[in-house]
């Protein structure tokens, strides 16, 4: 809807590690069992991927699904088709117990890009950051200065975050001064 | 005098002159130079004073072992006391001012404490402490305050950007001496995650100084390959002006780095705090050489010997024309030998040992220099500075044979390993009798999460004094760290070091062993606090036996340099007391950071903007453009009110309480805590939740629920809707989301896992506005889209449908007795909806109101708010809300704790309404007074105020209280105690002060 | 410092990471429980110096709650596991077992 604006309204940062908030991004809190032949299909079709491995995601554009932890998913789809996506899964999963909730407004998204981000964010994160053990493709639920924050790599020098949206304007602004303070020169 | 040689340097570059500055006085130094240096080079010898008696103090060590050399440095934004000025590398503009004296450095009124000082013994606050108070109060304290103090606090906010990283690593090694980088070479080997730290700006420790071969390499050519090789491997981390700082439970390390303090200039932050995970740390700290105790040993011009040595090795610099070395152990030769070498004079070297033997001795000898064995010195003689010392007998009690004319005392009582990181976290110590020293434990190594040594140490930290010994140790410590790290060995030799040979160190403790008391209590110990030989023995003699005891007794270690030079000393002095062994005495405990470091690399980022988080609703911009005078709730702001024009707040919350009343207002309800539970057996587990029943709400209906904890204290309360079958959807209050929401995830994951409930805290997902007063039906039919009449959406029921295009779920539900919803929307469009509310309420009034008049408009109802009326010890039965404590219930959480015998108790204080019989407002926190007085002597009391409002409704003070046996007492009168001390009568009334049949809301 | 293995998300997680949430395997004790059955389970604990059970919670990452047992005198910890179990598994009491022989909490050992 033409009201509908994010956070903070695709905010950026520019600089040699440019922090950039994503816009809206439809954005699915999904519970049940993971191993569920029904969720895993819905999962697929709203995707394009299949449910991830503990401690991983999986996206391509808007669209993408990260595993969030034992019972919990996070589906993600244009912030436009997030209803519809939830009343696909209600279909879906008719009969089952879980729950699908849309989250996308309830969500901060930001973009770390640049060729040292990996520290920016090793200067927040108490997560092993180093290339060997976080790479693409991976996820990690963290503490990013004093908030809960999630975070994955869509290639080698880009991170996306995301957090709750009241705190959206802190989590721009711990990255945008983390980046601005340069380069640590570790990884 | 001490001044600039003209050979030697290594650090220093003699064609980069730096200016700087000192007590106002221009000065010129070297690039490479430490302030330190610079001064000395410059003859400046007397750098402060001591803390107690404001003694002459000059530098006494040259590196961060320094208890004397503290300045301030910077001004302004920059400005920062207490830096060490052995450890501030020398930059173009440097400005320094000596601390602790008054008037001047150079004539200092406080130094009269120095001729008090048989009034100001050991233990003098304590003993001060127990005189009458007014003595104290009128003239200790006054004096004291005047003359205490290191260095000055700033006055501006630090200009400087600070930060933290986190880093990984499977071997930290700390030290970047010989042992250091032989332990990160042999560990990189492994193929393990390396690094290696060194808080100075060189590699190469003393080694370089001292210049041991290696390999067949001088020491310097060995530290240079060894770096480059480390440099070239894609697994080593090298990190210069970086300290470990602390060493924590299960591999956590904190190391300091100190990017730009040598250089102002440079972009970025000036301090890192590496926030460090290593699987194995190997400490190559090396050792701190120990001052000797005799009379005088704190006059400036007194050092140690191998401070001596740097001086002249690493920066040129010679502290005296005429040294005297006085030792008992051959590595002070080493400084007698540069300085015989550099053609300045040593008058004698003055060796407490009867008849050492070793390579540097015959060295010395060779010189021509003279040596005095069985000889100490008795007194050094001077002021601000040496002029020479009194020699005797080191068996004798100090009888003075004769007296030598020099300028610089070079001293060396032995080496102590630095054990600190090795201590930090639990790693034990064995006293090595034959070396003089503590040194760690390999058997009692700090113990990780695996129950295994996670800390290795190596070299000279390790009591390997020298060259051969330390580098091999320092490559098997290496080997070893990796190994324990989990990476296999790799084939390879330890690097092969070959030094003079030196005969055994003898434990001199006192100089000369059984000097008298005149002489004792003009030997320091400790020269920052100044603490000296007689001190340690008096507390002993006052039984202070407890090593712990005596420091905090004689504040021996307890200044800025946290005891690295005087520790051991007066441990040793302490035993002797004592009579002890100085295992048994033992050592006081190492704590982190091993040097200070700066507050603000603590705190990094987190300032400004970034020093906490600040929870924003998706309306907080408006409210911020529209005269939102802010309160903190949990991390949320919320408007306390919206000041318009020269309104004072409380105009403002009169006003929006009545517009309110009469006509329409808006709250931003964002904050509200909302959670979804679903699942089969979501109702089953909502029972248990909340007091009341929760199953049995139809679906589109609202109800108000209470929750307790396991120990039936109320905990939340908030209004539940049921959404369809399986979901309902719980309000918190604003600080409860997150509380209420782990609350349920705990129940359900801990002991009811088996039941089938999802919970989601989708709070932030929607902006929730109360549309509140008698126009807000009106304004909700204006933009029109969803019946929101009273037949179709009547009270405690709730909608979804559209309101002026919005997608919405509308609450009927009022917590201000007025015609009330409360409408939610995406937050994504929360601003936007504000702002036709806004517009289109314009015709009837609309104003926006804040978290104080909601308060008063609950009060005025007699509506109970969580943390007002409850304060964690408060029940439901307090407040009279039995009606919903369900009795259909076998259990919900609280249950059983409600059953014990105290909450039953009839005597407990219940909820009432109190209104003044002068209309006043009685003051928050007021008790109400009884008769007699309680065992303190204080007044009884029969309840408390939990809230006090004027209420513009009524236009009159209004307040609820809990009160003994409140509820039966209807139009009695009590009375309040106020601040002034005076009390208010009131009148005990039914705590529903306005529209008690609820008429407003039933439209 | 503390380090957690999260046996719910494989992450090896730092305690600030985490929040620390009492004593691991109470018992509860509700409505028709004796005074002193409800009296001990809200607040008689065993705070040994030793071997203990905690609960913890993966509070900044994945959400869920583990069990620890550790030693609250090193530190040491001798494995974590699912908080769905009443008691610790055998493969935890065995690990106890090696390195502190004859060790007891509580019923267990």
């Amino acid at each position: 809807m033409s009201n509908a604006v994010s956070t903070l309204q695709g905010k950026v940062a520019a600089g040699e590690v440019t922090v950039r908030e994503g816009g809206l991004r439809g954005m699915i809190t999904f519970r049940g069992d993971l191993s569920n032949a029904k969720l895993k299909s819905v999962c697929k079709s709203l995707t394009g991927f299949g449910v991830p491995e503990m401690g991983k995601a999986a996206s391509n554009g808007d669209k993408g699904v990260a595993w969030m932890s034992p019972d919990e998913l996070l589906i993600l789809v244009p912030h436009a088709e997030t209803n519809a996506a939830i009343a696909a899964i209600e279909k879906a999963m008719k009969g089952q117990h879980f729950l699908a909730k849309n989250v996308s407004d309830a969500r901060t998204h930001l973009t770390v890009q640049g060729l040292f981000s990996r520290e920016v964010i090793a200067k927040l994160a108490p997560a092993d950051l180093h290339p060997d053990s976080f790479k693409v493709g991976d996820f990690r639920r963290t503490r990013l200065g004093q908030i809960a924050a999630a975070f994955w790599m869509t290639d080698d020098e880009t991170f996306e975050v995301i957090c709750f949206r009241s705190v959206g304007q802190y989590a721009f602004d711990l990255l945008a001064a983390s980046a601005k303070a340069g380069p640590v020169g570790h990884f | 005098m001490s001044t600039r040689l003209a050979l030697g340097g290594r650090l220093v570059n003699k064609n980069k002159a730096v200016s700087f500055a000192f007590n106002g006085k221009n000065l010129r130094g070297y690039e490479g130079d430490t302030l330190a240096s610079a001064l000395l080079a410059n003859d400046q010898m007397l750098v402060g004073r001591s803390f107690k008696y404001h003694r002459p103090r000059g530098v006494i060590a040259s590196g961060a072992e320094e208890p004397n050399g503290l300045v301030n440095l910077g001004k302004g934004s920059t400005f920062e006391p207490n830096q060490r000025m052995t450890t501030t590398e020398l930059f173009e503009g440097l400005s320094a001012t000596s601390q602790n004296h008054w008037p001047s450095l150079e004539f200092d009124v406080g130094a009269i404490n120095t001729h008090l000082s048989r009034f100001l013994p050991a233990g003098f606050y304590y003993k001060m402490f127990i005189h009458p108070r007014p003595f104290w109060k009128y003239v200790y304290e006054p004096i004291i305050r005047h003359s205490a103090g290191l260095g000055k606090a700033p006055t501006e906010q630090d200009s400087d950007t600070y930060e933290h990283f986190h880093a990984h690593f499977d071997v930290m090694i700390v030290g970047g001496g010989i042992s250091g980088l032989a332990a990160a070479h042999s560990s990189a080997q492994t193929g393990a995650r390396v690094l290696l730290v060194e808080q100075t700006a060189d590699w190469g420790g003393r080694a370089v100084v001292d210049a041991p071969k290696i390999d067949g390499l001088t020491a310097q050519e060995w530290v240079n390959k060894t770096v480059q090789d480390l440099e070239s491997m894609g697994n080593v981390t090298m990190r210069l002006r970086m300290q470990g700082s602390g060493v924590y439970d299960h591999g956590y390390v904190l190391a300091y780095e100190r990017l730009s303090d040598h250089a102002p200039e440079m972009e970025g932050p000036r301090h890192r705090l590496w926030r460090i995970r290593a699987k194995q740390i190997v400490t190559a700290t090396g050792a701190i050489e120990r001052p000797l105790s005799f009379a005088g040993n704190d006059i400036p011009g007194v050092l140690l010997a191998a401070a001596v040595r740097d001086y002249a090795i690493n920066f040129g610099v010679s502290v005296g024309d005429r040294t005297v070395v006085v030792t008992n152990n051959d590595d002070a030769y080493r400084t007698a030998i540069v300085l015989k070498n550099a053609g300045l004079d040593i008058p004698a070297i003055i060796d407490a040992r009867t008849a050492p033997e070793g390579d540097l001795i015959d060295e010395a000898r060779a010189l021509g220099i003279r040596i005095e064995f069985g000889k100490a010195v008795a007194k050094v003689k001077g002021g601000k500075r040496v002029t020479g010392v009194e020699i005797c007998t080191q068996a004798g009690e100090g009888a003075v044979l004769e007296e030598i004319s020099c300028d610089c005392v070079a001293m060396s009582g032995g080496w102590s390993p630095v054990v600190h990181l090795w201590s930090h976290c639990g790693g034990k110590l064995n006293w090595d009798d034959v070396q003089a020293m503590f040194r760690p434990d390999p058997e009692r190594a700090p113990t990780g999460a695996d129950g295994l040594g996670f800390v290795t140490t190596a070299g000279v930290a390790n009591g390997h004094l020298f060259t051969a010994e330390a580098v091999a140790d320092g490559f098997a410590a290496g080997r070893a760290a990796a190994k324990a790290a989990g990476f296999k060995s790799k084939a390879g030799q330890a690097p092969l070091g070959e030094c003079a040979h030196e005969g055994p160190i003898s434990a001199v403790w006192l100089m000369p062993q059984g000097a008298k008391h005149a002489l004792r209590s003009k030997a320091w110990l400790d020269f920052q606090n100044d603490v000296k030989v007689s001190d340690v023995q008096l507390a002993a003699q006052e039984g202070y036996e407890s090593v712990e005891h005596a420091k905090r007794y004689t504040t021996i270690g307890m200044a800025t340099d946290q005891g690295k030079l005087s520790n051991i000393n007066g441990l040793a002095i302490l035993s002797k007391a004592l009579n002890a062994d100085i295992p048994n005495v033992g050592t006081t405990t190492f704590r982190p950071p091993y040097t200070p470091i700066s507050l603000s690399s603590i705190t990094g980022v987190a300032k400004n903007e970034l020093f906490q988080p600040i929870r924003k609703t998706p309306m907080s911009d408006w409210h911020a453009a529209n005269g939102a005078d802010f309160e903190p709730v949990g991390q949320w702001r919320r408007p306390y009110a919206y000041i318009r024009g020269t309104e004072t707040v409380e105009d403002a919350v009169n006003r929006e309480v009545v517009n309110t009343r009469e006509k329409l207002g808006l709250l931003d309800a964002s904050t509200l805590g909302k959670l979804v539970v679903k699942g089969p057996d979501a109702g089953k587990f909502l029972d248990m939740m909340y007091t009341n029943m929760m199953s049995n709400l139809a679906v589109g209906k609202c109800r108000y629920g209470l929750m307790c904890s396991e120990n039936g204290f109320l905990s939340d309360d908030g209004v539940v809707a049921r959404i369809d079958e399986d979901t309902w959807l719980c309000h918190t209050t604003t600080g409860g989301a997150e509380r209420i929401h782990a609350w349920m995830e705990d129940w359900l994951q801990c002991e009811w896992w088996d039941w089938k409930v999802y919970v989601a805290n989708v709070t932030e997902q929607w902006a929730q506005v109360a549309v509140v007063g008698p126009n807000a039906r009106k304004v909700l039919e204006k933009i029109g889209g969803m019946d929101v009449s009273k037949e179709t959406l009547p009270f405690m029921q709730w909608a979804d449908g559209t309101l002026g295009g919005f997608d919405a779920r509308v609450y009927r539900i009022s917590f201000s007795g007025e015609l009330s919803y409360e409408i939610a929307v995406p937050a994504s469009q929360g601003a936007a909806f504000w702002e036709l509310l806004l517009a289109a309420g314009q015709e009837f009034g609309v104003m926006p109101y804040g978290t104080e008049a909601l308060h008063i408009m609950r009060a005025e109802k007699g509506f109970i708010m969580i943390g007002d009326e409850t304060d964690g010890t408060v029940i439901p039965q307090d407040l009279n809300l039995q009606w919903a404590l369900s009795k259909k219930k076998t259990d919900y959480l609280g249950k059983r704790a409600h059953e014990r015998s105290h909450m039953a108790d009839p005597n407990r204080w219940k909820l009432v309404g109190l209104e003044t019989l002068d209309g006043s407002v009685i003051p928050d926190g007021s008790y109400a007074i009884a008769d007699g007085t309680n065992a303190n002597g204080q007044r009884n009391t029969q309840g408390r105020i939990t809230s006090t409002y004027y209420s513009p409704t009524l236009k009159k003070g209004i307040a609820m209280g809990l009160v003994l046996h409140g509820p039966d007492r209807m139009g009695e009168e009590i009375e309040f105690n106020k601040v002034d001390g005076t009390t208010v009568r009131a009148k005990i009334v039914d705590p529903v002060f306005y529209d008690k049949e609820g008429a407003k809301n039933n439209v | 410092m503390l380090t957690l293995h999260c046996p719910n998300c494989g992450v090896h997680a730092d305690e600030t990471d985490l929040h620390a949430e009492g004593e691991a395997h109470l018992k509860r004790f509700g409505p028709d429980s004796s005074d002193d059955d409800f009296h001990d389970y809200m607040f008689q604990r065993q705070n040994p110096k030793g071997v203990h059970f905690e609960r913890w919670k993966h509070v900044y990452g994945c959400g869920k709650y583990f069990l620890a047992a550790r030693c609250t005198a090193t530190l040491e910890v001798f494995g974590t596991y699912s908080a769905q179990t009443h008691e610790p598994p055998q493969a935890i009491k065995d690990a106890i077992s090696a390195k502190r022989p004859g060790w007891s909490w509580g019923d267990f050992s």
